[in-house]
């Protein structure tokens, strides 16, 4: 993976200078709460309903056993023994103090990590593929282009205050896996006829209060002028951009409003005289940073192990994990393991000190000291030799990442919710344990097959939840309870699509019995290869939504007053919240 | 006092602001330096242009290129930052800078602090006139925060990779791409 040079260690430790410096500012008077909001939010540093949240980048998910081990550190020392992985392939903890902070990114920073920019009206942490590098279906490794773009981004001085928050994903397979009709700027890293490198670009695409799949601005930018192309979006966008309103001022309203066609035309009007200029990347560059994406030592090595399918034949559990939760790497004899965050009845996405020194330790043992984090809140080992599978699995199942759920209903996506966010009107991560218990029931699941389950406690839709195959929001109301509205028909990927949603709202308890009643309908109707999103698209909305209002729900409902353990509306705190 | 070209300095320039009751034709020009809205040099030009004190500043929704071929007649062109969150005066400088050519003193005017001075000068800023509440001696040292940065801006016309030998990995044989 990439290593620092002096130039990198230098701007992340001049930015601890700094950020030290706005801190003792802050906590003099010197700046108002209001001045120091934008300082602090460039630095991932978010004021929640019980304390400060830190966000800190994992630049396109990819880490090592080192810095994971800073982590569990860090949880140890500065919280309270665990964090949570985002699904934009970071990692935050919730219950920080202000004035540890400093110190917290300088220990980031002594292993090559900073909080630069995981907030803010800014260019974001650039996400990528968690497959980038092994996978079998890839077409160019992205990693090399992405590590690029983080450095073009980090601290550009023209795009430090833009209408809002700004995200870039780059996927190199062909398949998408990393949402990128669903970003700002979605990049495709692709070859053209002749086997030239470049990329294929979408804009505009989102979610929150207005979901919207990108559009294709340009169908091949060569590589070498990727970096003055991106500007040239920003620049428009930094320009045009609505600054009225909050919830209009993401590019994508832009591009709506002008349509892609004139949207095209104002970037390639200011992209004219930067085409070929300075800012144009160099193959000295390419190669340069290329060069620490090289693959590691892989042995010669064949697919096909006897002790495996002799021990899958024993172990039932092993078996189930090996067809779920592993996947085909493109050397022989190698296998990309995907290390569940996802047990039932444990927050989506968390991790204690504990799972974060046994993972480290794990991929020091059989992954070349590499981890990656996924937008589905997981981890992966990159690099697995197949022979080495059973003990990995012996070893993992001891920290409990071993529940065989990748892709199946468990495998939940949840934002923090109501219990952290000053914004959800509802929890979600209560939920998805209430969920997960449910369907805890492995034969089920695995009978169910694929499906994607995606929660999020607001509008804003941290939890994507308008591309989960099924999505719940959690909406207002006027008597300030909780509600939770219900979507179908969502996916990300290739086949990306905005789900819709089923009916009027049902209560927390009501939630699982609507899953239910889902599945049901689609266990009814399915055709033998089906996934649950296939016949939502076959048979359409209708089956679903009569069946699940077809009767009265079973589930009993608690005294209003009982039900909440936070209540958001009471609490004096800014506008911005986790993950927005 | 206004920081410029990296040091303090006594200022003697005035910036007009249109007060409600006033309109860029109605708005009186004062003698000495002065520092008018886009509207009222477009609106009176013919009646200021004559005078070599005339600068002229610019609303962050307002557009650079209607200054195209009149850039070279001012001493001081400024851009208003009505809020440190509107980053539009940054591309408004870039523009004109690189694009228009601007080669004399650029000034950030409005909610100008500290921590986005090192951004400004970046973009083309080279006088600032931090907000009036904040000492100004603290103001300045935002513009050393870094020593080094990665992109190409007005300032550096060169991206790191260009100026010098970054390091690979020394452990890796050629890439093949």
């Amino acid at each position: 993976m990439y290593r620092y040079d002096e130039y990198d260690q230098q701007i992340v430790n001049e930015r601890v200078k700094q950020y030290r410096d706005q801190v003792r500012r802050r906590l003099s008077g010197e700046l108002t709460e209001e001045e120091f909001l934008p300082l602090r939010l460039q630095n991932g540093l978010y004021m929640q309903i019980h304390a400060y949240m830190l966000r800190i980048a994992v630049p396109y998910g990819l880490i090592s056993s080192r810095q994971m081990r800073m982590f569990a550190h860090i949880a140890r020392k500065y919280d309270r023994g665990y964090g949570h992985f985002t699904t934009r392939q970071n990692i935050q903890f919730n219950w920080l103090k202000l004035e540890d902070t400093p110190d917290i990114l300088a220990d980031l920073a002594s292993v090559e990590m900073h909080a630069i920019q995981t907030s803010g009206n800014c260019v974001r942490n650039i996400t990528s593929d968690e497959f980038a590098g092994v996978a079998q279906d890839e077409v160019v490794d992205p990693r090399p282009y992405a590590e690029i773009l983080r450095q073009w981004s980090t601290f550009h001085p023209e795009f430090a205050y833009l209408p809002r928050k700004f995200k870039i994903a780059i996927s190199g397979g062909k398949e998408d896996r990393a949402a990128i009709y669903a970003h700002d700027i979605g990049l495709a890293v692709t070859k053209n006829a002749q086997g030239e490198v470049g990329f294929r670009v979408l804009v505009g695409g989102g979610l929150g209060r207005t979901p919207i799949i990108g559009s294709e601005i340009c169908e091949f930018v060569p590589w070498q002028h990727i970096l003055t192309y991106v500007e040239s979006i920003l620049r428009v966008y930094n320009q045009y951009g609505r600054r009225d309103n909050k919830y209009k001022a993401r590019i994508k309203i832009l591009v709506k409003a002008l349509g892609v066609d004139e949207f095209r035309r104002k970037v390639e009007a200011d992209w004219a005289d930067l085409k070929d200029g300075h800012g144009t990347l160099t193959s000295d560059e390419v190669n340069r940073v290329a060069s620490f994406f090289v693959d590691p030592s892989y042995e010669t090595l064949t697919d096909h192990d006897s002790k495996l399918n002799e021990f899958k034949a024993d172990s039932r559990s092993f078996s189930n994990w090996l067809s779920c939760n592993v996947k085909p790497h493109r050397i022989p004899g190698y296998a990309i393991v995907v290390l569940s965050l996802k047990k039932p009845g444990e927050a989506p996405g968390d991790a204690t000190a504990e799972q974060m020194e046994a993972v480290a330790n794990l991929a020091d043992r059989y992954s070349f000291g590499e981890l990656r984090i996924t937008h589905k809140q997981n981890l992966v080992l990159a690099d697995v030799r197949q022979k080495d599978l059973i003990h990995l699995w012996q070893e993992s199942t001891e920290h409990e990442l071993t529940t065989p759920n990748i892709g199946m209903l468990t495998d939940i996506i949840s934002c923090p919710g109501a219990e952290f966010c000053t914004l959800a009107n509802a929890r979600s991560i209560p939920l998805a344990k209430v969920i997960s218990e449910c369907f805890e029931d492995l034969d089920y699941q695995h009978d169910i097959g694929e499906i994607t389950l995606n929660i999020s406690g607001c509008v804003n839709a941290c939890g994507q939840h308008h591309i989960g195959n099924i999505g719940i929001t959690g909406v207002e109301k006027k008597d300030h309870d909780e509600w939770y509205q219900v979507s179908i028909g969502g996916a990300e990927g290739n086949d990306s699509s905005i789900s819709k949603i089923i009916g009027p709202s049902f209560t927390f308890n009501q939630v699982p019995e609507v899953i239910e009643r889902l599945i049901h309908v689609y266990l009814r109707e399915r055709t033998e290869t089906e996934r649950f999103i296939d016949t939502v698209r076959r048979i359409g909305h209708a089956p679903f939504k009569e069946h699940v209002y077809a009767t009265d729900f079973m589930a009993q409902e608690e005294k209003v007053a009982d039900k909440h353990s936070v209540e958001p509306a009471q609490y004096e705190v800014p506008y911005y919240s986790p993950r927005f | 006092m206004i920081i410029k070209n990296k040091t303090i300095v006594a200022d003697d320039w005035t910036v007009l602001r249109l007060q409600e009751q006033d309109t860029a034709e109605s708005a009186i020009v004062a003698p000495g330096k002065v520092i008018v809205p886009l509207k009222v040099w477009q609106i009176q030009r013919e009646m200021i242009q004559q005078r070599k004190d005339i600068g002229v500043w610019l609303a962050s929704d307002e557009r650079p290129e209607d200054l195209k071929d009149d850039v070279h007649k001012f001493a001081v062109i400024a851009v208003d930052f009505p809020k440190f969150s509107d980053g539009r005066g940054y591309s408004i400088a870039y523009n004109l800078r690189a694009r228009l050519g601007y080669k004399g003193e650029l000034r950030a005017i409005g909610d100008v602090l500290r921590d986005q001075l090192f951004y400004m000068q970046r973009v083309g800023f080279n006088a600032f006139a931090p907000r009036p509440d904040r000492k100004i001696e603290d103001a300045i040292k935002g513009l050393s925060d870094f020593s080094e940065v990665y992109q190409t801006s007005f300032d550096p016309g060169l991206p790191l990779f260009r100026c010098t030998q970054r390091k690979g990995n020394s452990t890796a044989g050629t890439f093949n791409e």
